[in-house]
């Protein structure tokens, strides 16, 4: 292994009772690409932001360039050789590509202006070397996502990076963008930059990189050469599952498979397209079904629910309730129509800070609850004393802020909010995520009742939760549907073989791939 | 926690729509976990200090109560100090001057509950006034129509611009300029005197020894504070202001809600239009509702109203121009000037805004 | 260097615009040029001479040239992402602290009020840019302000300090070189001095990417973003405070009313010029044209005699707003 640019030795950082990074160990080499993978929350970010002195770690110390090192925030670290390159590139949209590539250490004549000719001409010849040819004066926004990455990345090198950290850099590329990118990688290994990868496209790990570490948890589950490692352990190391052990109870809550039968689909999704997103995706869901999506992160899970709620827009395809397709569709007319969803984000989409429990969790049935303009109080109190008792929702009171509750009971009260409008459909994009184990049971607990009593499920949700909990998968990939596993078909081994095989393109996976 | 929670909620209109059966919320106390393992209530009490309680739930006291106590300093001041303040005469003046714009700053306090603010309240109270000479040939009822038909028109101009995905800043500028340019020339310029009885007591009038234009300004807060608590729109507004994401994500009608806001704004100002016009007996308007944007957005700033929305003080907008209004009075009946009440004023509202940034806990 | 893995692979092509986008950029950019243009035109061929007229174009310049000191600091403030609606005021107190320093003679009567307007900025941009305030209400604050003071030093008004007239600085206020006004040619010096500020150095480059994306961008970028607010405000203030000390000169008094509103108008000038409110990108030319149009409009509207001057304000306003209309119309595409 070549000498080390930047190694992280036992990196800790808690924030407030969670423990996000527990002694973390990261070797970073001069000429390596190293992927860095894991799902959400396994304190991916996390450890990126040590590195680039966002965050000051709560234990252990990181070397670069061989001294112990402290950075006070982004700039300080991007002086000292370590730049990142975010996924939504954090550059300024408004202003030239030129004037973006050399932002901060601007060619200035001796008169102390600035030498636009200079800057120009340097700007085409810097971007030249990575194959883009553009006219430098035009504004960075007017050009497409691989050409900015490709600025943000001649920025950072320019700015003599020895270290360039890329944060899912490819989840906005088209493929022939993407392709780019992988032989700038190139590029700058052989320029001796160590790259830190971090990406949760497998094909993208194993083209692009050398070395590998997951993270799960907080944890370093595992790190090492990614010739010596196959996709499904790779799989398997992220999602935490030893390979060979497939079980089917006793980690959650959920109970038998549900009584689907025969009904006809209350939900049919038809070839849903967004750009970047997904790629034609079907989904049915019976009444009493709980359909669950299973994936990597980006691999069109939360998209997949969102597209089927009418959060965002659709490039293509439709979307049919109970046999009657809809030429309008928004989560407006969805809730009208009996589909809810509770959204992941619960801080920025879901709760209203400011607004009392009871209020939050009529948001959605103040138009069935208003009479004249005006909130029947009585049938509002009904509808939240019921559901704060039904769903166990521990607050001081109706009146307390949902700001001030735990993420468990903001949880609830989002789900109260769906379940008080008798949705025939309910579309849960990640219901138990950070919130404690107990809440985590319970919410669990309430999605089997519900499809017993006949309500159809769309849960985007763990691997295990997955497993057991659904009684039908589709295994998403890539924005595709990549298979659909019934009743005794699912299990954890056939879900990650499923996410493991490698990309449908035939253009992936080749080189380190055994 | 006795009362049986059986039976679809009543307020579910049609039951047909909800065919799955047997959907009652479980008849067990506490959480319902038929199978499952776990209930909630077992747990025992796990901390949550990861959980975003701290910032929400830490309300800076300055913020939320200052008005209340810098209002209390100053009248007690006021009753020690300055002779004659105690009296009806004295104190019902200032009420009444303060009326106008104490009902254009709950119109401003609900557009910044959404997150917005409206520049043109002063030019729409001009307009008003405007119109008003105009069609007070059919009667002052109908001119008075006219005049807060013209208010609500501006309104919907300003809340379609925004609605649309323009800056509320400059949305309202627009209309700022273009609506005191508007007034004046309907008015071609000219200030009309008016002599009309039911236009005077608008402005000027008592009921049980109240000046009409208190009592309106009363009306309007309790009316603001009804539909804040009450209404369906009340909650729709703070929702928008709150959390606009999760606004649209729970089918609340987003853009509806954001247009009616800078309605009854435009509203609101029209009226206060036409009751200065009343009170002065004459419609003026170059100087009728000029700057009074700035008094009305002190106001609700320093009555403890957050410029991100999602939260309305009703009550503490009222005290903040009451505030606002006592400086002056306070300073003029001490020989001192103008000048020192507006260097005051100052002081507050960026005292009122350091308080707010303490809150947000940026 | 290796660059061979780089060529190999066929050149990106930049994503480009469609043609109407490109188009409404394009009269975004250069709309109020345009109009002003044909606005000229329009009042040269129906008034004649006295629109075209020395005396009338110099008295449209000379007022003109106020609003463009003003406007211009405004533009500033406004690519850094921020707003300033204390100009106004300061402008009025600028004039009155020139009239009352003009007692230590014309150094008094200019660097008084310099000093003054200057702090005033400092503080603005110290409570937006270090301790983050919304500006749209620091300067409200600051608005009352400088307002206040303006009336507390001519004693609520009262007290008319004049400016003697053989003053260095009177005789150069109401002096003319070659039929041209000297407060015109100082507003267009400073015009253009800030252009090669804002175009050609360091600073002004930083400005504009401080109002990217609320300035987080040129954080990450290393950049010292709230240093750079700061300047802005400060250079706003001293501009309003310039205009406010040769309008003293021009009419040798201050008057604490001076200003109301110009605030405003300024606001108006720079986004009709195609400044983007929001910030990161515009132009001085733009304000240039911007000032400009609402002036001519506004001449063109004395010199019809049947209309009443407040139809310029029914104009400018309706112009503005269908400005930043084509704005958001750009800003949603662009989104897509």
């Amino acid at each position: 292994m070549n000498e080390p640019v930047c190694e992280a030795h036992a990196i800790s950082k808690r924030f407030g009772g969670t423990l996000a990074l527990d002694q973390v160990s990261l070797r970073l080499a001069a000429g390596e690409a190293h992927a860095l993978v894991g799902e959400n929350g396994a304190g991916k970010s996390t450890l990126i932001k040590v590195l680039t002195g966002v965050h000051r770690p709560d234990g252990g110390t990181v070397r670069h360039l061989g001294r112990p090192v402290s950075f006070s925030g982004p700039a300080d670290a991007q002086d000292a050789g370590i730049s990142s390159i975010y996924q939504e590139v954090e550059l300024a949209p408004l202003l030239s590509v030129a004037d973006n590539l050399f932002l901060g250490r601007e060619p200035i004549t001796r008169l102390g202006l600035l030498d636009r000719s200079r800057l120009r001409r340097e700007a085409t010849e810097v971007l030249a070397r990575y194959g883009v040819t553009v006219d430098v004066r035009r504004p960075l926004g007017e050009l497409g996502l691989g050409i900015r990455q490709m600025v943000a990345i001649a920025r950072a090198v320019s700015a003599r990076a020895r270290l360039v950290i890329m944060d899912e850099p490819t989840s906005s590329l088209a493929p022939r963008e993407a392709d780019r990118l992988a032989d700038v990688i190139e590029v700058l290994r052989e320029q001796g930059i160590a790259i830190l990868y971090v990406t949760h496209k497998l094909d993208e790990v194993f083209r692009v990189c050398q070395r590998v570490s997951v993270l799960r948890d907080g944890r370093l589950i595992h790190t090492g050469l990614l010739r010596e490692t196959s996709r499904i352990g790779l799989v398997a190391a992220m999602l935490g599952r030893p390979v060979a052990e497939v079980r089917r109870h006793g980690v959650t809550s959920f109970g038998e498979a549900h009584e689907v039968g025969r009904a006809a689909p209350v939900l049919r999704a038809e070839s849903l397209v967004r750009e970047h997103a997904l790629h034609g995706v079907s989904i049915e869901v019976r009444p009493g079904e709980v359909v669950g999506l299973a994936g990597l992160l980006g691999s069109g899970r939360s998209e997949t629910a969102r597209a089927v709620f009418g959060a965002d827009p659709l490039d293509a395809g439709s979307v049919e309730v109970a046999g009657r397709a809809r030429r309008r569709w928004n989560p407006a007319i969805a809730i009208r129509s009996g589909v809810c969803m509770v959204p992941e984000d619960r801080k920025a989409e879901g709760v209203v800070p400011g607004l009392s429990v009871r209020d939050n969790i009529t948001l959605a049935a103040l138009p069935r609850l208003t009479r004249g303009g005006l909130v029947s109080r009585r049938a509002r109190d009904r509808v939240v004393d019921a559901f704060v008792r039904r769903l166990g929702i521990k607050a001081s009171s109706p009146d307390q802020k949902v700001g001030e509750l735990s993420g468990g009971n903001q949880q609830k009260v989002l789900l109260a909010r769906m379940l008080c409008l008798h949705p025939k459909v309910l579309i849960l994009d990640e219901p138990t995520r950070g919130i404690d184990i107990g809440a985590k049971a319970e919410i669990q607990a309430l999605i089997d009742e519900l499809a017993q009593e006949g309500l159809g499920v769309l849960l985007v949700a763990e691997l295990e939760e997955i497993v057991e909990g659904a009684d039908t998968v589709v295994v998403l990939r890539d924005g595709t549907a990549a298979g659909v596993l019934r009743g005794a078909e699912i299990g954890e081994r056939r879900i990650m073989e499923l996410i493991a095989a490698a990309g449908s393109d035939g253009s992936v996976g080749g080189r380190f791939d055994d | 926690m006795t009362e049986p929670a059986g039976g679809t909620p009543a307020f579910h209109p049609t039951p047909a729509d909800d065919s799955a059966p047997g959907r009652s919320p479980a008849s067990a106390d506490g959480p319902v976990a038929p199978n499952g393992p776990v209930p909630a209530a077992s747990v025992p009490g796990r901390s949550h200090v990861a959980d975003p309680m701290g910032a929400a739930g830490r309300v800076s006291w300055l913020s939320d109560y200052g008005v209340y106590l810098a209002l209390g300093v100053l009248l007690s001041f006021n009753l020690v100090f300055t002779p004659n303040f105690a009296t009806v005469a004295n104190l019902r003046l200032q009420l009444v001057q303060v009326a106008p714009v104490a009902i254009v700053a709950l119109g401003m306090a609900l557009v910044i509950g959404t997150g917005g603010i409206d520049l043109s309240v002063g030019s729409t109270m001009a307009i008003a006034a405007a119109l008003l000479p105009l069609y007070l040939g059919y009667g002052p009822w109908p001119a008075i129509t006219v005049a807060v038909l013209a208010g609500a028109a501006v309104g919907l101009v300003n809340g379609g611009l925004v609605a649309y995905g323009i800056q509320p800043i400059v949305a309202t500028l627009g209309l700022l300029v273009a609506g005191r340019g508007a007034a004046l020339v309907l008015a071609d310029g000219r200030l009309v005197e008016i002599f009309d009885p039911t236009l005077a007591a608008i402005g000027g009038g008592q009921v049980l020894e109240i000046p009409l234009p208190v009592l309106t300004a009363l009306t309007v807060a309790v009316a603001a504070g009804f539909v804040l608590r009450r209404a369906a729109f009340g909650r729709k507004l703070l929702a928008v202001g709150g959390n606009r994401p999760a606004a649209l994500l729970a089918g609340l009608p987003v853009r509806r809600t954001l247009i009616t806001v800078y309605v009854i704004s435009g509203v609101l100002a029209a009226m206060a239009g036409v009751l200065t016009t009343g009170r002065q007996s004459a419609s003026d308007p170059s100087f009728t509702g000029l700057l009074i944007e700035l008094s009305a957005i002190t106001a609700v700033v320093v009555g403890g109203t957050p410029l991100a929305g999602g939260r309305v003080r009703i009550l503490g907008t009222l005290m903040g121009a009451l505030l606002m209004q006592l400086i002056i009075a306070t300073v003029i009946q001490h020989d001192l000037h103008d000048s020192t009440a507006r260097m005051i004023q100052a002081a507050i509202i960026v005292t009122a805004v350091y308080a707010q940034r303490n809150r947000n806990g940026t | 260097m290796t660059t061979g893995q780089a060529e190999r692979a066929a050149p990106l092509s930049p994503a480009t615009g469609t043609g109407r986008t490109r188009l409404a950029a394009l009269a975004q950019r250069h709309g109020a040029a345009l109009v002003l243009v044909l606005v000229v035109l329009l009042g040269s061929l129906t008034f004649g001479s006295s629109f075209t007229g020395a005396g009338n174009l110099g008295a449209i310049a000379l007022d003109a040239s106020y609003l463009l000191l003003v406007a211009t600091g405004m533009t500033f403030v406004i690519l850094s992402g921020g707003i300033d609606l204390s100009v106004g005021s300061v402008l009025a107190l600028s004039g009155v602290l020139a009239a009352y320093g003009s007692r230590w003679g014309t150094a008094g009567a200019v660097l008084l009020p310099l000093a003054v307007c200057g702090l005033i900025g400092l503080v603005n941009g110290l409570l937006i840019g270090r301790a983050r305030l919304a500006p749209f209400v620091v300067t409200l604050a600051t608005l009352l302000f400088a307002r206040g003071l303006a009336f507390a030093v001519t004693q609520e008004g009262n007290q008319v300090y004049i400016i003697p007239a053989d003053l260095a600085l009177t005789r150069i206020g109401q002096a003319n070189v070659l039929g041209v006004g000297v407060p015109v040619l100082i507003a267009l010096a400073v015009f253009v001095a800030a252009g090669v500020v804002l175009n050609r150095t360091r600073f002004g480059l930083r400005v504009f990417a401080a109002g990217n994306g609320d300035g987080h961008a040129a954080e990450l970028m290393g950049l010292p973003v709230a240093r750079i607010r700061v300047r802005v405000y400060v250079l706003s203030s001293l501009l309003a405070g310039l205009a406010g000390v040769l309008i003293a000169a021009q009419t040798t008094s201050g008057l604490p009313t001076l200003g109301e509103g110009r605030e405003l108008e300024a606001i108006a000038a720079v986004v009709i010029g195609g400044t983007l409110l929001t910030g990161g990108a515009g132009s001085l030319g733009g304000t240039l044209a911007g000032v400009l149009l609402l002036k001519v409009i506004q001449n063109l509207i004395n010199q019809v005699g049947t209309l009443s001057s407040a139809y310029q304000q029914v104009v400018s306003g309706t112009f503005l707003v269908l400005v930043v209309l084509v704005q958001a119309t750009l800003a949603r595409r662009r989104r897509q």
